[in-house]
């Protein structure tokens, strides 16, 4: 079965859930990657280690408009005759899975969480993590979006041929004015750990010791919606229901009561800690590992831990 | 400015999720709906607030059956001036964005806004099909939208940051958190909703291309290992060693 996942190598960065969508394209056929932009054609063939027989780029555009990539990503399915289309469910791919599957006719499974069964049927998650469910596609192509992490890349070495690609893509319907990405902060949604705080915390001027622990631990930071609404964090770090959904490998909560909402978007976490000065708090009912004391006594102390081991590896 | 807001409706954030014949059927027992989140609190409010301040008129859609009318009620109580159900039951993204693509197509809107994703199927599809059948461009994700004369401008989240984006209308936008603040209908919306217009119309037969075969629940968490708060040495030792996450 031919296979077809699009690769953002924008910028010439290739991100770990890329690598994620190759090997979970060789699980299903013969993959072939179609990116565009002006990515070293080195890197690219990188990709061969994750399973990709070949690389086909368009280097007539640079950027992430969804109309020229779904034209982009149209033509290249039909040009390798691809019966099933990988993306990675992050913010590019949740913008173009969508348009290539009504343009190719090809059932989408949005939220891809396992690699597609013996009846063809994909596991997703549903209700915000609360429950997941399996998706039957019942035209014949389909196009697949993959949740980020929650599959792991193989690296078994090779390489793939870099083939130049022409797909006439037109112009971009989305001008890029200006991007904003603060410098050294480790984005969220594809950080594999994540230190979150709530209102537990009090007021803005205490999240020095979540900052501190997150670096020590080279972590994003995220925290509850209240703690956005009020204005003490950006919006961009709420997590839960209504905020971010994410799912690292860990997740360590301080002064978060575990609110139903809240739980929906980090439930997909590998492995949680819950710091809570109150042992009922609901959130220890979904936590790996538990802290029952004070965040202000507690966070330092976990920094102090992590430094001396980070200074014994 | 004609602005069209999807509706839809999804269980309250608090409903207890289970399933029922042979894991197949999501259990409505109990459930209160609501109108889905992202709708109301930012696609809905900003178009609203678009209106006011650039005069127009602002429509919802919502593919449904009568049992979702009390939802559409609510956005027209919130503000909306008029209501469109097609009159079919929602079974999938792709059904879903046909008919709205069909009902849209020769109306003149020039912004479809929708929601970031539905909170019961988390789909995040239906934006990106609308445009694609009506060959409009797509801004996912926005968390800020103005518009000067027949230019949109808009923030839109990207990995690690955000980025500023303009597009021409007509044009579809998801919208997500930063948009608008929710707002609470008073008894004067309230009132006025029970008479605004609410249009039934006859699906176009938009056929959907994907089904949910069952459901399952995840399996329950084992007891949480209580740690000492006075030994976070401990607690990075296991979380080297047993959990495997450092
Ligand atoms: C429709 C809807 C959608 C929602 N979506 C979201 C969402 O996406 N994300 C979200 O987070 N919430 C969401 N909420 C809100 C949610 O219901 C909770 O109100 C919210 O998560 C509570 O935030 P919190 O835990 O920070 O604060 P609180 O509930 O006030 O909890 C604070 C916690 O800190 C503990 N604490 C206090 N002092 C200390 C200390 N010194 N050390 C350690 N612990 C301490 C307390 O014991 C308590 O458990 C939503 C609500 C609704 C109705
Ligand atoms: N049945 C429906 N009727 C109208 N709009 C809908 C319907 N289902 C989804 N939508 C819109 O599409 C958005 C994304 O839904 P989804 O793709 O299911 O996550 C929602 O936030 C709504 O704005």
């Amino acid at each position: 079965m031919s296979v077809l996942v699009y690769v953002n190598s924008n910028n010439g960065k290739i991100a770990k859930n890329a690598m994620e969508a190759v090997t979970y394209g060789k699980k299903i056929g013969n993959v072939t990657v179609v990116t565009n932009g002006g990515a070293d054609a080195g890197a690219l063939a990188e990709l061969g280690a994750y399973g990709a027989d070949k690389v086909l780029v368009d280097r007539a555009f640079e950027g992430t408009d969804p109309q020229q990539l779904t034209k982009l990503v149209v033509a290249a399915a039909e040009n390798v005759g691809a019966e099933t289309v990988i993306f990675s469910n992050d913010l590019v791919g949740k913008s173009v899975a969508s348009r290539v599957s009504a343009r190719m006719k090809a059932g989408l499974v949005a939220g891809a969480t396992g690699v597609p069964a013996e009846d063809g049927t994909v596991k997703v998650n549903v209700f915000s993590g609360k429950a997941f469910g399996f998706v039957k596609v019942n035209t014949a192509k389909r196009v697949i979006s993959l949740l980020p992490n929650s599959f792991q890349p193989e690296n078994n070495g090779g390489t793939a041929a870099v083939e130049e690609f022409t797909s006439n893509s037109g112009e971009a319907g989305i001008k890029v004015l200006e991007t904003k990405k603060p410098e050294g902060a480790i984005p969220l949604p594809e950080a594999e750990l994540v230190v979150s705080a709530g209102r537990g915390l009090k007021g803005p001027e205490n999240w020095g010791m979540v900052e501190e622990l997150a670096t020590e631990l080279g972590a994003a930071t995220a925290c509850s919606r209240p703690v956005a609404d009020i204005g003490w964090r950006p919006h961009h770090e709420h997590v839960g229901q209504t905020g971010v959904a994410i799912r690292p490998n860990l997740y360590i909560a301080a002064g978060i009561s575990g609110a139903i909402q809240h739980l929906a978007g980090v439930n997909g976490s590998k492995v949680i800690v819950v710091i809570n000065t109150d042992p009922e708090a609901p959130f220890f009912k979904a936590a790996d590992y538990g802290v029952v004391g004070d965040a202000f006594e507690v966070l330092p102390r976990l920094t102090e831990a992590v430094k001396k081991f980070n200074a014994s590896k | 400015m004609k602005i069209l807001v999807c509706i839809s409706k999804s269980p309250d954030t608090t409903s207890k999720i289970a399933f029922t014949e042979g894991n197949t059927k999501f259990d409505e027992n109990g459930v209160q709906y609501i109108v889905n989140p992202y709708d109301e609190w930012y696609a809905l409010v900003r178009g609203l607030e678009l209106k006011e301040a650039l005069g127009g008129t602002v429509t919802t859609i919502t593919v449904g059956t009568a049992a979702d009318d009390a939802t559409i009620r609510k956005a027209l109580a919130i503000g909306a001036d008029n209501a469109v159900r097609v009159d079919a039951e929602a079974t999938d993204a792709y059904q879903v964005a046909s008919e709205i693509a069909a009902y849209a197509k020769d109306k003149g809107f020039d912004l479809v806004l929708t929601g970031k994703e539905t909170i019961n199927y988390n789909g995040s599809q239906v934006a990106g099909m609308i445009a694609e059948e009506l060959e409009l461009p797509f801004v996912s994700l926005a968390t800020k939208l103005n518009v000067e004369g027949t230019t949109a401008k808009l923030d839109k989240e990207i990995v690690g940051g955000v980025e500023t984006v303009e597009a021409q209308l007509p044009l579809v936008v998801s919208c997500a958190k930063g948009m608008a603040e929710q707002r609470i209908p008073n008894m004067r919306g309230i009132m006025a909703a029970r008479t605004k217009p609410l249009e039934v119309v006859t699906p176009v037969g938009g056929e959907a291309m994907t089904s949910f075969v069952s459901f399952d629940l995840p399996p329950a968490k084992s007891a949480v290992k209580l740690i000492d708060p006075e030994n976070m040495d401990e607690l990075v030792e296991l979380l080297h060693n047993e959990a495997k996450v450092l």
